[in-house]
């Protein structure tokens, strides 16, 4: 077995802390995030970046993190479902899927979750269209989306009530 | 008196954990010392093991390797019949059978040395359709490859052929259809000698996996501990695999004395567990010249890969529901469960219901043409009523009127205006649209004596202060069992409910309530959730502590003074048949279900002749189900069921090469995503069932039979084309319009 | 998780020239590493065969959109929501929005780059249909220099194309040309979103009074490359429509391809699928 490299050093800040994580360079950020950082909100669904399962928010962006080495997460801001409420302050898209059944199971929920925050930051009052284009990247085998939709709406009328 | 929680939609008992991600699923759980664990698989559809080889330049010293060598009890997964191995010994009869497992610290190394055992196998000849299986290409399984068959009759069919104004005949295909949940197959165990055997896992039936390990450690039951974790979806899919799993998890923690942990990728998940059966149903359907049936000739056969699993069991339901809720004089349907050599199939949502009513639906159309009907005119002619009896000969008592239903469904979705509309606009569009539906039923809870025989139990106990517990070993994989359990609970006693609690499914701690299958855990088990709640009353009331008509703080103090005095306050409930309900095992006659749900579904789809994609542009679920218990979760249920059809209909396809399932990744096995699913309206229809709790009937897989008939009837309506098989892709449909159906 | 990580190297050296000098030092020892979304999923399967990477993800001289009169000038590592968020692209490069919104989902957008695509060279690729018509060319820089490169006939083969192994696409450049011309793209996937394609078509034509004076047609998934359809192009450049000449056309693009049977989809509904799409294309230009 050739041990061809040995682990870096990746400085970031996750959910407002910076952090020094040690790993191979390649290491998935997921695992990462999940293992040396016992923040196991993040979820693996499919490891080939198609169910979003595993989604943060990289910079304002939301990445599949099980796609990211973690020698990339150099230097940057990521948050993750457990940096979303405010102590027992709940986010106001948080709040929505519970007000409207969005979480069944709950294993897609994190990243689902993530994906509609990241959603209504783009576009604060989405249509329909584009409600469904900004979640299609995060997989739900439960719901049918359906509550999904109706707590992104719900969402809107929050963040509107509030701002 | 108006109801507190009955029909509201409470908050979701474990709702906020999930939304911030602290609910724990198997694989958000470790234990100091633990090691992973992998699977070695044949890769070889059937043959005899020669030799097994490690090889690479691992470091083999260091693994905890495990064969069926290390058995201790039965190396036999312990569910019906006791055909399937945990690890094969001498003989594979599917690629995906399980042989070797490895356990390291180290889980990139395990990879490295999964890859490097090399397991010689000398191949046989294979079988690997429902067709091949029949035709006794090789006989792979028994005697003559079947499982199980069954023969349902009721009159006199070869007469009725003879009398027939009409005979219409037809063949449907099914595929199989993965469950594709988003958390795959983990579990974690602890085994030595000393503490026994516990497993923490992803599973909806701990009570299975509990008897699996008794017999394949051959432990007394105290010493085999099963702890469910947050579940992360099952569909099925998590009810008899787990055991499988279980037991490898836990025969590597048994040999390395470390706690280990098997959790499957996606790939490894999607090709070696359990799907949905694939069917192949044939029809022979007489009609008089108005329309009625006069009788219905079904064969109904069933793909159950290399072992029986709950093969028995999905043939059952299957065969009974393949007649559908009609009226019938004579019937003869034959059902059968045949061996293949691809990884077995199991339990998915529905459970032979969904492959036979594809079938039925799709054909009564095609009845109804020949009678010169329409297809909602036929159903109107021959749908049941109360006090009729079905084909297995049950008189339906409850109050139906499957006619109203369809008005109903017909009305909401625009069915006749649009089908005018539609046949005027196609001639001139690339786009052409269709409407179509499928009326159906879906029997709640075990079929016959199922529920007799699993006499679930339930307890509930109270704290001091208090609070109340329901103890029960059904599992909450997202359709809202605590949700439920809690609600049925508060209203119950006429306490708050947030004092009620659902303690997590732990078989030390639980009684055994029965699986989580069967659309029975809100209609059976929440009833003894009910009952035990009244007993729990009554105990308090009979002592003396506690008047009748309480408030909540009175009942708290009640529970603190009873305790002092008594010791621990628990009200236990046995599940016990509705008087009147008879089934007959041998005659396959009788009572099948308690009761039924009754539906229509309409689908509104577009197809583009361009590129021949069907997309679902409105869909309509229309059912009785007793009671709404809770809105938002029961609605949930039709939503998400209703999505998997979709997916049934149109995009899930399981590719297969040499009895493998080749496009094992998600980007190669398609699901819908948000922007496949057209606006799916859903409308409930009260009718209580007297012995559901507050009413309710279960309604977990009714969603799952509808989507598929009504979509393909749809399409037919657009284009004239009857597809008979299901995925629907474009590719088949491209075959059918160009004349060339395959 | 199927790699066995300690036997990868990842290392991100800080600027291009440094990063260019050690692929040169051993050409094909070093390859680069962009966004990740196509190499952490054979990563994850235990498909990676190449087990040292640099990654470019930091690299300004990669990134970057410029605009010029007759080309906008897109860095390599633009990512497709980059794409998507270009005024001028919007406007002008609908063929690249649209492929760029419909390759996966967000997440894959947000990481997903142009260079990166170009460099995977699946033929099944999105935004190789759109460059091709949009008369792409690479610049392709290494350590010795920089060359630039026609996109049509960089690909030569399955995963074959015209790129060193010292060499990185340093920057893609597109023709404004077209602008003005009617465009069309049509991806066909397994699904509505999130989908690899089955059949994606991009075309565009410059039509004055019934005749088509100029226009590009381009496809992916019915060949070992993404497919510049330069005889269907060459049957209609000065021509008139009329059903006779598109159903040639028809005949003529189901010789230029070579569509195949896959687990995905057939060989046959390739080829008819992107028939039809040419149909439907050339309809529209004929009612516009």
């Amino acid at each position: 077995m050739s041990e061809a490299a040995g682990k870096v050093s990746v400085a970031c800040k996750v959910n407002g802390k910076p952090v020094v994580l040690c790993a191979y360079p390649m290491a998935r950020l997921l695992d990462v995030l999940r293992e040396e950082l016992r923040l196991t909100g993040t979820k693996e669904g499919c490891g080939e970046g198609e169910c979003g399962a595993c989604s943060v928010l990289l910079d304002g962006e939301l990445v599949n993190s099980c796609l990211i080495p973690v020698l990339q997460a150099e230097g940057t801001d990521i948050t993750t479902i457990e940096g979303l409420a405010s102590g027992d302050q709940l986010h106001a898209v948080q709040e929505a899927f519970l007000a409207c059944g969005g979480a069944q199971c709950g294993i897609c929920t994190p990243g689902m979750v993530l994906a509609a925050v990241n959603l209504l930051a783009q576009k604060p009052s989405p249509t329909d269209a584009e409600i469904r284009t900004g979640l299609a990247g995060n997989l739900c085998r439960c719901t049918g989306y359906m509550r999904i939709f109706e707590a992104v709406i719900a969402a809107c009328q929050r963040t509107g009530i509030r701002s | 008196m108006p109801k507190r929680y009955i029909g509201q939609s409470v908050p979701r008992k474990e709702g906020r954990e999930k939304v911030t991600g602290r609910a724990r699923y198997v694989d958000d759980l470790t234990f100091p010392g633990m090691l992973y664990g992998a699977t070695v698989r044949s890769q070889v559809a059937r043959g005899q093991i020669r030799g097994i080889h490690f090889e690479g330049s691992v470091p083999w010293d260091e693994f905890t390797i495990v064969t069926a060598r290390d058995i201790p009890g039965k190396n036999c997964v312990a569910l019906i019949h006791e055909d399937q191995p945990y690890l094969a010994a001498e003989k594979v009869n599917h690629p995906e059978e399980p042989i070797v497992l490895l356990a390291h610290a180290d889980r990139y190394l395990l990879e490295e040395a999964r890859r490097a055992v090399r397991v010689e196998i000398e191949p046989l000849p294979a079988v690997f359709t429902i067709e091949e299986s029949l035709a006794h290409k090789e006989v792979v399984w028994g005697e003559n490859n079947v499982f199980k068959s069954f023969l349902v009759t009721r009159g006199d069919v070869e007469s009725a052929w003879k009398q027939a104004d009409f005979i219409v005949e037809g063949e449907y295909h099914t595929g199989a259809q993965e469950q594709l949940y988003i958390e795959p197959n983990g579990m974690i165990a602890i085994a030595n000698l000393q503490d026994g055997v516990t497993v923490w896992g992803s599973l909806q039936c701990p009570f299975y996996v509990h008897k699996a390990l008794v017999a394949l450690f051959g432990l007394p039951k105290e010493k085999v501990r099963v702890v469910q974790m947050e579940t992360g979806g099952g569909f099925g899919g998590k009810e008899e695999y787990p055991s499988m799993i279980a037991g490898h998890a836990a025969l590597l923690a048994w040999k390395s004395g470390r706690p280990v942990k098997i959790v499957y990728d996606r790939a490894e998940d999607m090709a070696a567990t359990t799907k949905r059966h694939p069917s192949r149903t044939r029809h022979r359907t007489a009609v008089s010249r108005d329309g009625k049936l006069l009788a219905m000739g079904i064969d109904f056969v069933i793909d159950g890969g290399a072992y029986t699993t709950l093969s028995p069991v999905v043939l059952s339901r299957g065969t009974i529901h393949a007649a559908g809720p009609y009226f019938c004089p004579n019937v003869r349907i034959r059902g059968r469960a045949v061996a293949t050599n691809l990884p077995p199939h199991g339990a998915f949502r529905g459970f032979g219901a969904p492959q036979s009513i594809f079938a039925l639906e799709c054909h009564m159309n095609e009845v109804a043409k020949a009678a010169g009907l329409t297809p909602d005119e036929f159903r109107r002619r021959n749908f049941i009523e109360q006090g009729q009896t079905s084909a297995v000969g049950q008189v339906i008592r409850e109050r139906v009127d499957m006619r109203r239903l369809l008005d109903r469904a017909l009305e909401l979705s625009d069915y006749h205006a649009k089908t005018k509309r539609f046949a005027a606009e196609n001639a001139h569009s690339r786009l052409k649209k269709g409407i179509g539906f499928a009326s159906f039923m879906h029997g709640a809870g075990f079929t016959g004596s199922g529920e007799e025989y699993l006499a679930s139990v339930v307890s509930l106990e109270a704290t001091p202060e208090g609070r109340v517990r329901v103890l029960a070993a059904s599992t909450e994989m997202g359709q809202g069992t605590n949700t439920v359990f809690a609600q049925i609970a508060a209203e119950t006693l006429g306490l708050d409910y947030e004092w009620i609690e659902v303690a997590q499914p732990d078989t030390a701690a639980v009684p055994n309530s029965g699986p989580t299958v069967a659309s029975r855990t809100c209609m059976i088990v929440g009833k003894l959730v009910e009952s035990a709640a009244l007993g729990l009353k009554q105990t308090l009331i009979r002592s003396g502590l506690l008047r009748e008509n309480y408030e909540p703080a009175e009942f708290r103090q009640a529970c603190r003074k009873y305790i002092e005095q008594f010791g621990p306050l628990k009200s236990t409930s046995q599940y016990q048949p509705p008087p009147g309900v008879h089934w007959d095992d041998e005659k396959y006659q009788g009572d099948a279900y308690g009761t039924y749900a009754w539906a229509v579904y309409v689908a509104e789809v577009t197809v583009d002749t361009i590129t021949c994609e069907v997309r679902v542009d409105d869909f309509v679920a229309v059912q009785e189900v007793g009671k709404v218990i809770h809105p938002v979760l029961a609605t949930g249920q039709i939503e998400g069921g209703v999505a998997q059809g979709i997916g049934y209909a149109l995009f899930e396809n399981v590719v297969w090469q040499e009895g493998r399932m080749v496009n094992a990744q998600m980007t190669n096995y398609i699901m819908p995503t948000s922007a496949d699913v057209p606006p799916i309206r859903v409308y409930f229809e009260e009718n209580p069932y007297p012995h559901g709790p507050q009413g309710a009937k279960g309604i977990g897989e009714l969603p799952m039979d509808g989507p598929a008939p009504a979509i393909v009837n749809a399409i037919e309506q657009a284009t004239g084309v009857r597809i008979p098989r299901i995925p629907v892709t474009p590719e088949v449909l491209l075959e059918a319009l160009e004349g060339e159906l395959v | 998780m199927r790699a066995y990580l300690p036997a990868y190297q990842l290392k991100a050296l800080p600027s291009l020239a440094e990063t260019l000098q050690q692929m040169a030092s051993e050409p094909g020892a070093w390859r680069p590493f962009a966004g990740g979304t196509d190499l952490m999923v054979l990563l994850e399967a235990g498909k990676l065969a190449h087990k040292q990477y640099l990654s470019v993800w930091h690299l300004p001289e990669l990134r970057g959109i410029e605009e010029t009169p007759e080309h906008i000038r897109l860095g390599a590592l633009t990512t497709y929501t980059q794409v998507l968020c270009h005024p001028t692209l919007q406007r002008e490069f609908p063929l690249l929005c649209q492929a760029a919104s419909e390759t996966g989902g967000v997440a894959t957008q947000n990481r997903g780059t142009l260079g990166g695509n170009i460099a995977n060279a699946s033929p099944a690729a999105d935004s190789p249909p759109a460059l091709l018509v949009y008369d792409a060319e690479l610049e392709l820089v290494s350590a010795s220099g920089s060359r630039r490169v026609a996109y049509h006939g960089f690909h030569a083969g399955y995963k074959k194309m015209d790129l060193r192994p010292e060499e990185l696409i340093q920057t893609i450049r597109v023709s404004r040309k077209m602008k003005h011309w009617k465009q069309y793209y049509r991806k066909v996937g397994t699904r509505r979103a999130q989908a690899i394609s089955k059949v994606c078509f991009a075309g565009a034509a410059d039509v004055n009074g019934g005749q088509i004076r100029d226009l590009r047609i381009a496809v992916a998934s019915v060949a070992p490359t993404v497919v510049r359809c330069v005889q269907t192009e060459e049957s209609l450049r000065g021509r008139r429509l009329d059903p006779e000449r598109v159903r040639a056309a028809r005949e003529t693009l189901a010789r230029e391809i070579a569509p195949i049977d896959d687990m995905r989809s057939t060989s046959r509904y390739r080829l008819r699928v992107a028939q039809n799409l040419l149909a439907d294309f050339l309809g529209r230009l004929q009612a516009e």
